[in-house]
């Protein structure tokens, strides 16, 4: 039925009449899952080299620009530099949880990423209490942190992950409540459906003002979930060095520096299937062309990453005790009047639907 | 009432923030602060007075103003400067008079601070404007300053 | 902080940090070896000694005039103030009087480096906080003053600009209208700075009420400069003992009492604007004239002991010489501001976070050449 898409249509119903059932259903797992492993890794370069052209723009300068056209491949050179790196360690780290840590996290943000519905039938794994494993999965990084700071036997990074695991326990509460909030108006877990009930108005535009203070909410915890400037405690490079990732080198460091930029991505891709209606275009404008919904749905993405990056090269870092505050004293407060008023809302009646 | 007017300017001060960066970055295209420095030999001039290495100008003759007076060599706090000198026999005065034979510059002790030029009475050193200085042996960077066969110019006297 | 009653079960314990030699934040090779509680600071060590170039025993075997091109080396951020204590101190006890123009662009090419080196402070105070963009703009606004002093001066860092006696050589020609440029730039740079940075909410809580230091603690730990004047200790050498042209213009000496690292750092701040209104006031009327008074090429100072002060941008600077009567001094010492202002860190950086540690000693610019000399 769609061009382009009916393609996976037609690999998996090749598979399925050329193998037996559980031949056939491994064969697609593994074929998906090298694909969403193109995805992250692409992405993630990607969005490393986006960071940096963005902040030299921020910063009146060039940027990387000499590796391939207007430096395209640097975050190529980059990692193939980083491969071939020696993998050092300290001498007394916990070996087995300083080799572990990076893969917790990397492993944690590409499970996420499979639940993402980039455009309709573009969605590897529609579960239907999707955004609950979102959140569920993506609060999993967290303990790699803990275990590196732990594993390297260095007391910066003992204190860089000790800060990370205070930020993310409070700053879960703040992300869960505001996507509860809007959970409240889709009455739906599932990342399909909750694109579904948006076609009558993005979410913003049906909720409002309780949508648009859980929207700001969400950016904010999300923010600081991804332990990014202004919240990036964990690694406070003038307090800390490098913070939890300081003992690591090469592919493992990689491994860190990666992840912190899908999960900049997937914190951004939440927000903008609960919050901007996912791959559905404005308006509608190209519904019947569901191939561009990925292209909606990186814009708007992207948009978002804009805006966190923008956050990054302006803001001074927060000090910990203000971090805690913040979230305890403002957003939490905030978040919970948030619900009251859009479950009233949702009672009265009083959503905007086209 | 405190409490969301603090929320408020304190989210205002931050739009402020943001939008002094985001000038910035919409007027990034008008050009970098930085520059392309290896791309940009050919156009990057130094200010004539920029300390980058003392030479010692050469006329087409090869004749340099240098009477190895030795102030420079005095003046300097390093020792940066050798002077190797022997007396001869002036051609144009037919005296017996000081002639340098090696005026040696180590560039490796030099700080740059100019009190040999300073001090100088015949202007026979000067600035060199060149700031490439890094070389892969040390011995190079001990210059011997007077070109081969170089005199001194008719008529310089300290 | 408050103590909390709670009987526990946990034994905390204080451990060590090793700040630096190799640190972001300790700009330079300072180390500072920390007690700390979890986050909270109980002790701060200062450890010195890594860039030590014993520049005060350097300068009993020069010369006077090669004694200036040291002093560079000390507070490279306010190098040319730091020249010209030397060569005021060398011309007081030569009792020689220097041309009414070298005065004069004494003192601009010395606001200019005071402007410079807080640009660059500015900078890295707000990278110190976590705003890497500040690093950017404050170099961008240095970099056009760096390119006024190579011009002029032919170096952008270690200028060694003065002699005794006066100025290696004349400014520039395009000195003047390059230096009311950057008057005219900058004046436009420093609401921004304010705009990105000191009205910023997330900075504004992280340095007030940080740091604390009262009034008579700045005196007894013989602060001076910002810092001291972020406590409401006036003490600005240029308006008590004003040398060079100082005594000709019209400025104020930016005061806080807080003594907090915003008090701190508003008075750097608002010192920019006052050393722009005194470059201000001078770049019009340069008066003609010598810009160097003949001295003999050995200078021997009469015997006896001098002493000369000045306002770098961190503070206070002495140079004291003893003279011999030899082409030498016997003794050199100078008084460098940032040692004091180091000294006074484990006094008020205790019981912050290590957040606050870093914060307070960016507001204290230190410079660690100056401190270890």
């Amino acid at each position: 039925m769609i061009i382009g898409l009916s393609i996976t249509r037609d690999i998996h119903d090749w598979l399925y009449g050329a193998m037996p059932e559980w031949a056939a259903s491994l064969t697609e797992m593994v074929l998906i899952a090298l694909v969403y492993l193109g995805i992250f890794a692409v992405a993630g370069l990607f969005l490393v080299l986006l960071e940096r052209r963005i902040a030299a723009w921020f910063q009146q300068r060039l940027g990387p620009n000499r590796v391939g056209f207007q430096g395209l491949l640097q975050t190529m050179a980059d990692a193939l530099k980083l491969l071939s790196k020696e993998l050092t360690g300290t001498t007394k780290a916990d070996t087995f949880l300083y080799n572990l840590a990076p893969y917790f996290v990397i492993i944690s943000s590409l499970m996420a990423l499979s639940v993402f519905p980039f455009t309709r039938e573009f969605q590897a794994f529609d579960i239907n209490i999707g955004l609950f494993f979102l959140i569920a999965v993506s609060s999993i990084g967290v303990i790699g942190i803990l275990l590196g700071g732990w594993g390297s036997n260095n007391k910066y990074a003992l204190i860089g992950a000790m800060r990370s695991g205070v930020q993310t326990i409070s700053y879960e509460l703040s992300v869960g409540l505001s996507l509860l909030t809007m959970v409240l108006l889709t009455g739906t877990l599932q990342l399909s459906q909750i694109v579904e009930v948006q076609k009558s108005g993005w979410l913003i535009v049906q909720g409002h003002i309780p949508a648009i203070v859980a929207f700001m909410i969400f950016m904010i915890s999300g923010t600081a979930e991804t332990n990014r400037a202004p919240f990036d405690m964990v690694e406070a490079e003038s307090e800390l060095g490098a913070g939890f990732h300081t003992e690591y080198s090469g592919m493992k460091f990689a491994y860190f520096f990666l992840a912190e930029f899908i999960n900049m991505f997937i914190i951004c891709a939440i927000a903008t299937t609960v919050f901007f209606g996912a791959w559905l275009s404005p308006f509608g404008i190209t519904e019947s062309i569901p191939l561009l919904g990925v292209f909606w749905f990186l814009l708007k993405t992207l948009m978002l990453v804009f805006l966190m990056m923008w956050f990054r090269w302006t803001f001074p870092r927060l000090r910990i005790d203000q971090l805690l505050t913040l979230e305890w004293k403002y957003l939490l407060p905030m978040n919970l009047v948030n619900i009251v008023i859009m479950a009233v809302m949702v009672w009265l009646n009083l959503t905007i639907k086209f | 009432m405190s409490y969301f007017s603090e929320i408020y300017n304190g989210v205002i001060t931050l739009l402020k923030g943001m939008s002094v960066t985001g000038k910035y970055f919409l007027n990034s295209r008008k050009g970098a602060i930085t520059q392309q420095y290896p791309d940009n030999r050919d156009t990057l001039k130094m200010f004539e007075r920029f300390r980058g290495e003392v030479i010692m100008p050469h006329d087409e003759k090869n004749e340099h103003t240098c009477t190895g007076c030795q102030k420079c060599e005095i003046a300097c706090p390093n020792g940066s400067i050798e002077i190797v000198w022997d007396r001869g026999i002036d051609e144009y005065s037919g005296k017996k008079k000081k002639k340098i034979d090696k005026f040696v510059y180590h560039l490796s002790l030099c700080t740059m601070c100019g009190l040999c030029i300073d001090v100088c009475p015949t202007d026979a050193i000067k600035w060199g404007q060149n700031f490439e200085n890094s070389v892969y042996d040390r011995t190079q960077l001990t210059r011997v300053l007077n070109r081969p066969g170089s005199k001194l110019r008719a008529g310089v006297e300290d | 902080m408050e103590s909390t009653t709670i009987k526990s079960n946990f034994k905390s314990e204080e451990y060590f940090i090793n700040m630096g030699p190799q640190h972001p934040a300790t700009h330079g090779v300072l180390r500072l070896l920390l007690t700390i509680d979890g986050e909270i600071i109980k002790k701060v060590e200062p450890d010195l000694g890594y860039i030590h170039r014993s520049i005060e025993k350097m300068c009993e075997r020069d010369s006077y005039q090669q004694i200036v091109h040291l002093t560079d080396r000390m507070d490279y951020l306010s190098a040319n103030i730091n020249n010209e204590a030397v060569c005021l101190c060398v011309e007081k006890a030569l009792e020689l009087e220097v041309p009414e123009r070298v005065r004069v662009i004494r003192t601009i090419i010395g606001e200019l480096t005071r402007i410079s080196s807080h640009c660059l402070w500015w900078g890295v105070m707000g990278m110190d906080v976590g705003a890497l963009t500040t690093f950017f703009y404050g170099f961008r606004d240095r970099e056009m003053l760096n390119d006024i002093f190579e011009e002029t001066c032919g170096a952008r860092l270690t200028m060694n600009y003065n002699v005794p006696g006066g100025l290696m050589f004349d400014i520039h020609p395009n000195f003047v209208s390059r230096v009311k440029e950057f008057i005219a730039h900058f004046k436009t740079k420093i609401p921004e700075y304010d705009r990105l940075l000191t009205e910023n909410v997330i900075f504004q809580k992280r340095t007030k009420g940080v740091g604390i230091l009262s009034r008579e603690d700045a005196i007894s730990f013989g602060a001076s400069g910002p810092v001291a004047r972020g406590s409401g200790y006036s003490c600005d050498v240029r308006k008590y003992h004003p040398y060079s042209a100082l005594d000709q213009v019209d400025f104020n000496e930016p005061l806080r009492t807080e003594g907090d690292t915003f008090a701190r750092y508003s008075v750097r701040i608002e010192e920019m604007w006052e050393s722009l209104s005194i470059v201000e006031q001078l770049i019009d009327n340069i008066p003609e004239g010598e810009y160097r008074v003949p001295t003999k090429a050995v200078i021997k100072l009469p015997k006896g002991e001098y002493y000369q002060k000045v306002e770098t941008a961190r503070g206070e600077l002495g140079v004291y010489i003893i003279s011999t009567g030899t082409k030498s001094p016997y003794r050199l010492k100078f008084r460098s501001p940032g040692f004091s202002n180091l000294s006074l860190l484990n006094h008020i950086a205790v019981g912050g976070k290590i957040g606050d540690l870093v914060a307070t000693m960016a507001t204290l610019d230190l410079v660690i050449p100056d401190i270890d000399r």
